[in-house]
């Protein structure tokens, strides 16, 4: 009983021990994508960021430290369509020239149990900060982590789409915003 | 007299007055859209035409049906042969141009990458992949067939006025319901 004990008290040691040593950190950015769906008179539609960039650092042994920010540069959005693309920097919708980014702090990542996980923070769009919460997956492959999530926003509540694009029965408000990070796992140095 | 032409049967005016009706609406509406600044109308109106569009395709695929088990009441024994030939060769036109502009217009739709969703309820499966080169050449293909069914439908319509004005026969009372005509 007693080497039993000792067996499961040095193995999970061990286990924490290992999962401590690697934290993930840094972001691939050519591989990790940021895109958004949302529906427009029905129809299901997709777009992405071309330009982001994330600080983060995730250890799966340690949630209490692990952060994130991420930034994303609005004016390299896709929408699908340039007539669009054109469109949403202007004022009614990003007003870009005035808020060029769109950003998340994260202020705190909790366990959901498994590999799921679930971010809470503070994203601020268009000079408005309002508190989001994303669940989202990890895996640890080797050296690299797989961040996968996804959460929805409501465009009006930051004023993305105002005047006669506020009817939200052609562009709808749910904008549902998905992350796919890639990270690669640095040494901890201690 | 009245009684004795030979009609379209109610379901074939039925179906032909209803896309002709409709054709009137998908037509202009596709033309001023397509000049529009992007808007929330914009957007509608383009779904409103896709979805019309969408229908008279439909309608028109029951339409040939319908002319594929029905005999059409045979033409007056004195019309000339070449408006015979010439009247064929229209519908048999409008019919193809009926099916390939709703067609070319769902086609042009996936390849821009926005789906068909008709009335907003049925999604249409995308049948190419999203591709702006072939996005383009789909809108030329559509505006290109259309030059053709205003041409084409110009020309039913001078026919029927040709008949009712100049014949004076009674080639119109024919898709016209028995009370519509004197
Ligand atoms: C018989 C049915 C239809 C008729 C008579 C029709 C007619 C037209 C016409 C006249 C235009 C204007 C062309 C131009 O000025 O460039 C147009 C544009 C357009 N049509 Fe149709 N159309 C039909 C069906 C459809 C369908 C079923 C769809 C899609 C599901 C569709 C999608 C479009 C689009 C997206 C445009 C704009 C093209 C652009 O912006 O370049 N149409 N249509």
């Amino acid at each position: 009983m007693k080497s039993l004990l000792r067996v499961v008290l040095l193995s999970s040691a061990l286990i924490s021990s290992f999962a401590s040593a690697v934290e993930f950190k840094q972001v691939q950015a050519n591989e990790s994508t940021v895109t958004f769906g949302y529906k427009q008179m029905g129809v299901p539609m997709e777009g992405k960021f071309a330009k982001f960039t994330a600080q983060t650092s995730f250890d799966p042994a340690k949630l209490a430290k692990a952060q994130a920010r991420i930034d994303i540069d609005l004016a390299s959005i896709d929408t699908g369509s340039e007539e669009a693309n054109d469109e949403v920097v202007g004022k009614p919708w990003f007003n870009a020239k005035a808020f060029p980014n769109a950003g998340f702090v994260s202020t705190g990542v909790k366990a959901l149990g498994g590999n799921r996980y679930e971010a809470t923070g503070k994203l601020t769009i268009k000079g408005k900060t309002l508190d989001v919460s994303a669940p989202f997956t990890f895996q640890a492959n080797g050296t690299r982590g797989l961040f996968d999530g996804v959460f929805t926003i409501k465009r009006l509540d930051y004023n993305i789409g105002e005047g006669v694009w506020a009817d939200v029965s052609t562009v709808a408000n749910e904008i549902q915003i998905k992350f796919h990070l890639v990270l690669i796992a640095a040494p901890n140095k201690k | 007299m009245n009684s004795s032409i030979l009609r379209y049967n109610n379901t074939a005016m039925a179906l032909h007055w209803l896309v002709a009706l409709l054709i009137f609406a998908a037509f202009p509406l596709g033309v001023y859209m397509h000049d529009l600044p992007l808007s929330p109308t914009k957007l509608q109106y383009y779904s409103y035409h896709k979805w019309i569009g969408i229908t008279i395709l439909l309608l028109v695929i029951t339409r040939v049906v319908w002319r594929f088990t029905h005999t059409p009441p045979p033409l007056p024994a004195s019309t000339p042969r070449w408006e015979v030939v010439v009247s064929h060769i229209t519908h048999l036109a409008l019919y193809g141009l009926l099916l390939a502009i709703p067609l070319s217009g769902w086609l042009m739709s996936s390849a821009k990458g926005f789906q068909t969703v008709w009335f907003g309820v049925l999604p249409l499966p995308d049948l190419v992949e999203k591709n702006k080169e072939l996005g383009q050449l789909l809108a030329t293909v559509h505006q290109g067939l259309n030059v053709f069914l205003f041409l084409l439908v110009g020309m039913h319509i001078a026919a029927v006025i040709k008949h009712k004005f100049i014949d004076h026969d009674q080639i119109l009372e024919r898709m016209l319901p028995k009370g519509m005509s004197k």
